[in-house]
């Protein structure tokens, strides 16, 4: 018995046809498996007639080989089987009788199943934005709530959500703006110069920075900075119960968990947005300044007449916004985990696609409104 | 039961992480077709040396010796064949998370044996069933199961390709009592059945008294005694009898003599 399978000797099945049966022999083993059934099936497709089997001549019989015997005589045609094997072959007959009794459930492919999954995604997506403007209720009613019981506030989590999703956020916001302020510059020097506008730079920079690219790009980075960061904390606290165990305890876990994020994304990203401005327009000021015949004097100059006060804060105005659906996104996708770290994962990743999609649908709709009430 | 074949053969294992000495001078023998239960306290190391035996961790010193061959000598290839006959199951079930739990049969079949897909198919349901587990949850993802249901998938992987010796790492920690019996139950049946040894870890008194011929017990960094429940019973030191004495060891003795009365 105890011999390795590569050195498994061969295995027969030949019809002994005086007696007018099926002759096995040799190792009925997962590696001669496969020639077995070709024989098996060629057997059978000769013989109509079901034959009893002579298994005497079987060295060894797994469990492969047993599944072979039983599709070739079925459970009672078989002789000569030492107590073992017996035992291995009812086993496996038995199995196989109760396996095959209920048809194992076939996975869908095919036109169907992909109409079905559009349907199924098309109504999850319409579920996430329904949960999600309940969730935004919620966190809306526990703020008006909270707000004249100081005691509940939660100050501790709230500054060190300032400071992770804020302070931590300036290096990698400003380097980012400063970046793309000077490419949006050398991009509007290279075109406006066929023009010879090239002095309209300053313009182009200014208005973009003040307007969208700063509040953009500050959101989609705070997106996938901040709001992954809390689907994920607060998504492993799901995983491990700790969230049932803030319940228990009588906490609400809005206040103490969702509160100090959102809250933190208010304070941040309004902040690290007029630094995304500065940085941005500094970018472009250099360009001009360094590559252009743009003095800095002229820069401001022209940046001064520009009339940037009304830009600016149409910019800061939208920078709330984010952040509060940020926020909630976050949140939301770390209370929808279930037990396993996968889950986790996919929620992680959920979270960050919807708010980068939400914070740039919200801006293309902001862009209307602005240019449609004129300013 | 003369002469009878050792499967697995440790000498002088020793394993150590930094300064902790988690083995020193541990020999172990396990023979064929029995089933072996190992236990120890918390820290003991009874998972080291589930991952020393089947090659997951290099041993510090000693010599594993499984199926004849000494593992921690023979070659890549030869090794790799002496792992194909041992089954593993591991705690928490350990099944690939993106596969079915009839995928997560197949795959030792697809790596050790090029088999067509329906053969494989109608293997990986034959050991669904045999690792009694009904025959939907084939389609199945391990998320959608239960505790009980995973380790029964991951038994049904673990003897996916008929191995010669198979490790159970606490197969009936976190189940109910009457899943853990079950489960004891179906051990004894593939025991039977496939002619299996088995080498089980557990801290379920019930699963020893009721399955287990022979018990090691794991103390002081080494096997203090492998043998059969009612001499290691009587074995003189202070944690084998706290352990097989106290309140838990009495009930799930008299549970078992109770069962063999009727």
């Amino acid at each position: 018995m105890s011999t390795n399978p590569a050195s498994a000797s061969a295995a027969t099945l030949r019809r002994d046809d005086a007696a007018g049966t099926l002759v096995a022999t040799g190792d009925w083993t997962l590696p001669n498996v496969r020639g077995l059934a070709q024989r098996a099936a060629a057997l059978r497709a000769a013989h109509s007639a079901t034959d009893r089997v002579d298994a005497a001549g079987i060295e060894r019989l797994d469990t492969a080989g047993a599944q072979i015997l039983f599709d070739l005589a079925g459970s009672d045609a078989i002789d000569g089987l030492d107590p073992a094997q017996l035992a291995l072959f009812k086993a496996v007959s038995h199995a196989t009788t109760e396996s095959e009794r209920t048809p194992a459930a076939r996975p869908d492919v095919g036109v169907l199943a992909l109409l079905a999954r559009t349907g199924a995604a098309v109504d999850q997506i319409g579920r996430d934005a329904w949960q999600l403007l309940g969730f935004i209720g919620l966190i809306l009613a526990t703020i008006a709530r909270t707000l004249f019981q100081p005691w509940r506030w939660r100050i501790t989590s709230f500054v060190f959500h300032v400071e992770q999703t804020g302070l931590d956020a300036v290096p990698i916001v400003v380097l980012l703006n400063f970046l793309v302020g000077a490419v949006v510059a050398f991009l509007g020097a290279t075109v406006l110069k066929d023009f010879g506008a090239s002095i309209y730079t300053v313009e182009l920079v200014s208005y973009s920075f003040l307007r969208e690219f700063a509040v953009l790009l500050t959101a989609i980075m705070v997106a996938g900075r901040s709001g992954s960061a809390f689907t994920a904390q607060i998504g492993s606290m799901k995983a491990r119960e700790e969230i049932d165990a803030i319940r228990t305890l009588g906490l609400d876990p809005v206040v103490v968990l969702v509160l100090p994020r959102v809250l933190a994304l208010l304070i941040a990203l309004p902040i690290l947005t007029v630094l995304a401005m500065l940085a941005g327009i500094v970018g472009g000021a250099m360009v001009c300044v360094l590559s252009l015949d743009v003095s800095a004097t002229m820069f401001i100059t022209r940046f001064q007449a520009l009339g940037a006060t009304q830009h600016f804060w149409v910019g800061m105005s939208k920078a709330p916004l984010f952040a509060f659906l940020i926020g909630a996104i976050g949140c939301l996708e770390g209370f929808k985990v279930t037990g396993s770290a996968e889950s986790v994962g996919t929620h992680t990743t959920s979270s960050v696609v919807q708010a980068i999609f939400v914070t740039i649908l919200v801006d293309a709709l902001a862009a209307i409104f602005y240019m449609e009430i004129g300013l | 039961m003369t002469a009878r074949e050792t499967v697995i053969e440790v000498r002088d294992l020793k394993n150590q992480f930094g300064a902790q000495v988690v083995h020193e001078h541990l020999d172990l023998d396990v023979y064929r077709g029995e089933i072996l239960g190992v236990v120890g306290g918390s820290g003991s190391g009874k998972s080291v040396l589930l991952r020393s035996i089947i090659g997951l961790r290099r041993p510090s010193g000693g010599q594993v010796r499984m199926l004849g061959e000494d593992m921690l000598r023979i070659g890549e290839a030869r090794r790799a064949e002496i792992e194909s006959r041992c089954g593993v199951l591991f705690q928490n079930g350990a099944l690939f998370s993106s596969l079915t739990v009839a995928e997560n049969v197949m795959v030792p079949m697809r790596e050790h044996h090029r088999l067509p897909a329906p053969m494989m198919q109608r293997l990986a349901a034959l050991k669904i069933t045999l690792g009694g587990l009904p025959t939907d949850a084939g389609a199945k993802f391990p998320s959608e199961l239960s505790g009980g249901m995973v380790k029964r998938a991951a038994l049904a992987r673990a003897i996916a390709i008929d191995p010669d010796i198979l490790f159970l790492d606490e197969p009936t920690a976190g189940l109910d009592p009457i899943g853990a019996a079950a489960f004891d139950q179906l051990l004894l049946t593939l025991r039977e059945a496939l002619g299996l040894t088995v080498f089980l870890i557990t801290h379920d008194l019930d699963t020893l008294y009721t399955i287990c011929d022979r018990v090691a017990v794991l103390s002081q960094k080494r096997v203090l005694v492998a043998d059969t429940l009612p001499r290691v019973e009587r074995y003189e030191d202070s944690w084998v009898q706290a352990y097989f004495q106290g309140p838990r060891g009495r009930a799930a003795m008299a549970a078992a003599r109770r069962t063999e009365a009727t």
